[in-house]
């Protein structure tokens, strides 16, 4: 995802005189290709995340639009205020990049999980938030947050991502992106699992002769309302799939729709990390499925119900 | 008595550093230059420094050590490990699925107190329990192992104005001065020259030396406080990757993970066999 990012932030300030780019001392084998073509675009400002963020907040109000980039938590939690009063009060075009959301540097410890980002940037006014799915919808969400006004926090996985659309999808701030058909359950992920989700999908089917609907959405505020009711309304079952806390995140956003929708619905779960932080660290698959698969959420959210 | 220690130090830093050459193999994980530069450092810490209990790890009377630049991770638990704070076997399973070693220090650890890996977090909690120390008329001690890339941080900063306030003179901060940070040299990124002077001039005694040098180490953390009444800080003049040739002073070896022939000719140069 990051390679995507990149590629598609080069090619855009390739025409885009506005666009900088900031580092906390992050970005090896990754950032050169930029500031090697833009070095008056771009500065490491250090390992200093709540100068990054203001210094960006200051750039940007003098006309520019300022990416700031760093990992995990660190552009976001640990600048937290620099974002909400220099970034989000002045409604300054800074386009906050985290490499590494979720589990993604999950064998690094708690500090690199990036799971509680979803939730911060969220309550934020002015801000847009961002996690695609794939190093397709990272590259179509790049583009599209250049245009886009305001302050936005665009939540990467990290490397070698699987690709899921094979087609570049319809792809718009605010839109969902529905990948598969099914009537038994919607099945709504956000971020890097969304290759997962959609292997899981494939397992329903052939295990369990369970039909999914899978939703993508890259766009978790604003999100995707009608989407969200529409798999309420026309699904048997809806289960948000994302790598964060089940507190704030997608799963939040989702229920919030669901408890203000009209007339009845499906059961409804939520797939992520539980409330608490683990003495034990893993691989990223290890630590998502550490409570059990989504498979096995699905099946017993669903489970007494006729499919 | 420095000179005796040495002898015991010099090659307890040997199999730390080749512990964690082996451990970042295995785990295919960054950070090997990072624990090589600060392995000096520990290994005194450990053996001549610090009062610890292996088998009391909360022994409330106990110095606390603070690893701040908590990327280093691999360099302590192999120290812990040697001070039998838990079974070197542990080591073996660094970074794998269900293990407690963290590539980032965890306090789940035995021996460890403070998790890290965001940097500029350790000089406060190590504030902390200095002053905590103080107003409990107790006699322990709080050291601080920073990175010199973390002085970037304003957090660090504000610690260094507080600890010379109060009179923190159980403090002890150890900059591990290699020269280079995530994505370039401190000169190019952020320069944090005069240093000394800057820690002077907040209020702090301040000693320079080298950090591969275990006379030198043992000499200044057997005389802490420089002066009574001030917080202390060793600026430790080091090199990124020290010990195996082809790792030094390298950004590449920041984030590189050796495959099995960089593994072998790294043992080589530690004298061991892979
Ligand atoms: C708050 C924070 N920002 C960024 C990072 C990512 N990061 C890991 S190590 C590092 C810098 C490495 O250089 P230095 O701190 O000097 O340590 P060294 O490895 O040279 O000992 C950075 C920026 C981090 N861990 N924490």
């Amino acid at each position: 995802m990051r390679t995507a990012f990149i590629n598609t932030l080069c090619e855009l300030a390739s025409q885009d005189p506005r666009i900088w780019l900031l580092s906390g001392d992050l970005g090896y084998s990754v950032l050169e290709r930029f500031f090697a073509r833009f070095p008056t675009r771009y500065v490491n400002v250090g390992v200093a995340e709540q100068n990054l963020t203001g210094v960006a907040a200051g750039v940007a109000s003098c006309g520019h639009i300022v990416f700031t980039y760093s990992i995990a938590n660190f552009p976001t939690i640990r600048c937290l205020e620099q974002i909400r009063n220099d970034v989000c009060y002045h409604e300054l075009p800074v386009k906050i990049v985290a490499v590494g959301g979720g589990f993604a540097y999950g064998p690094q410890g708690y500090t690199h999980h990036g799971l509680e980002d979803l939730a911060v940037m969220r309550a934020l006014p002015n801000m847009t938030v961002l996690a695609p799915g794939d190093p397709v919808e990272t590259a179509l969400a790049t583009r599209a947050l250049v245009n886009w006004p305001g302050p936005c926090y665009l939540r990467l996985g990290k490397a070698r991502e699987t690709v899921v659309h094979q087609n570049p999808p319809d792809f718009a701030i605010g839109r969902a992106l529905r990948l598969r058909e099914g009537r038994d359950v919607t099945l709504i992920s956000t971020g890097a699992t969304l290759a997962y989700t959609m292997e899981t999908a494939g397992r329903l089917a052939t295990q369990h002769r369970i039909e999914a609907r899978v939703v993508s959405m890259p766009t978790l505020k604003p999100l995707d309302t009608a989407a969200v009711a529409a798999a309420a309304h026309e699904t048997g079952g809806v289960v948000t799939v994302e790598e964060h806390s089940i507190i704030g995140g997608l799963g939040s956003a989702v229920a919030e729709v669901l408890a203000e929708l009209a007339g009845a619905h499906g059961p409804f779960a939520r797939f992520g990390s539980p409330d608490q932080i683990r003495e034990r660290i893993g691989s990223q698959a290890y630590l998502r499925d550490q409570d059990g698969t989504l498979l096995d959420l699905v099946l017993v959210t669903l489970k007494g119900r006729a499919t | 008595m420095a000179t005796d220690n040495t002898h015991t130090t010099i090659p307890l830093a040997r199999r730390i550093r080749a512990r964690a050459v082996r451990m970042v193999h295995h785990a295919k994980a960054s950070h090997i230059g990072t624990c090589l530069s600060m392995t000096d450092l520990l290994a005194v810490f450990y053996h001549s420094v610090l009062r610890v209990e292996p088998r009391r790890p909360d022994w409330p009377a106990r110095d606390r050590f603070v690893l701040s630049k908590g990327h280093g991770a691999a360099a302590l638990y192999a120290v812990l490990a040697e001070r039998g704070f838990f079974p070197h076997a542990w080591l073996d399973g660094y970074c794998d699925d269900g293990s407690l070693l963290a590539g980032h220090v965890s306090r789940h650890v035995p021996g460890v107190d403070f998790s890290t890996g965001s940097l500029g977090h350790g000089l406060s909690l190590g504030c902390g329990v200095a002053l905590a120390a103080k107003r409990a008329g107790q006699e322990f001690r709080a050291f601080v192992q920073l990175s010199d890339g973390e002085c970037d941080e304003g957090s660090t900063w504000e610690a260094v104005l507080f600890a010379p306030h109060h009179r923190l003179d159980n403090l002890v901060a150890v900059i591990d001065y290699n020269k280079i940070q995530s994505f370039g040299t401190v000169k190019e990124v952020l320069d944090l020259e005069p240093l000394a002077d800057k820690w002077r001039a907040f209020g702090w005694a301040v000693r320079e030396l080298d950090g591969h040098d275990h006379a030198q180490i043992h000499a200044a953390l057997g005389a802490v406080p420089f002066q009574p009444g001030r917080p202390s800080v060793v600026i430790a003049h080091t090199v990124k990757g020290k010990g195996v040739s082809f790792m030094e002073n390298q950004l590449a070896w920041h984030y590189q993970s050796p495959n099995d022939e960089q593994l072998a000719a790294a043992l080589a140069e530690l004298g061991e066999q892979a």
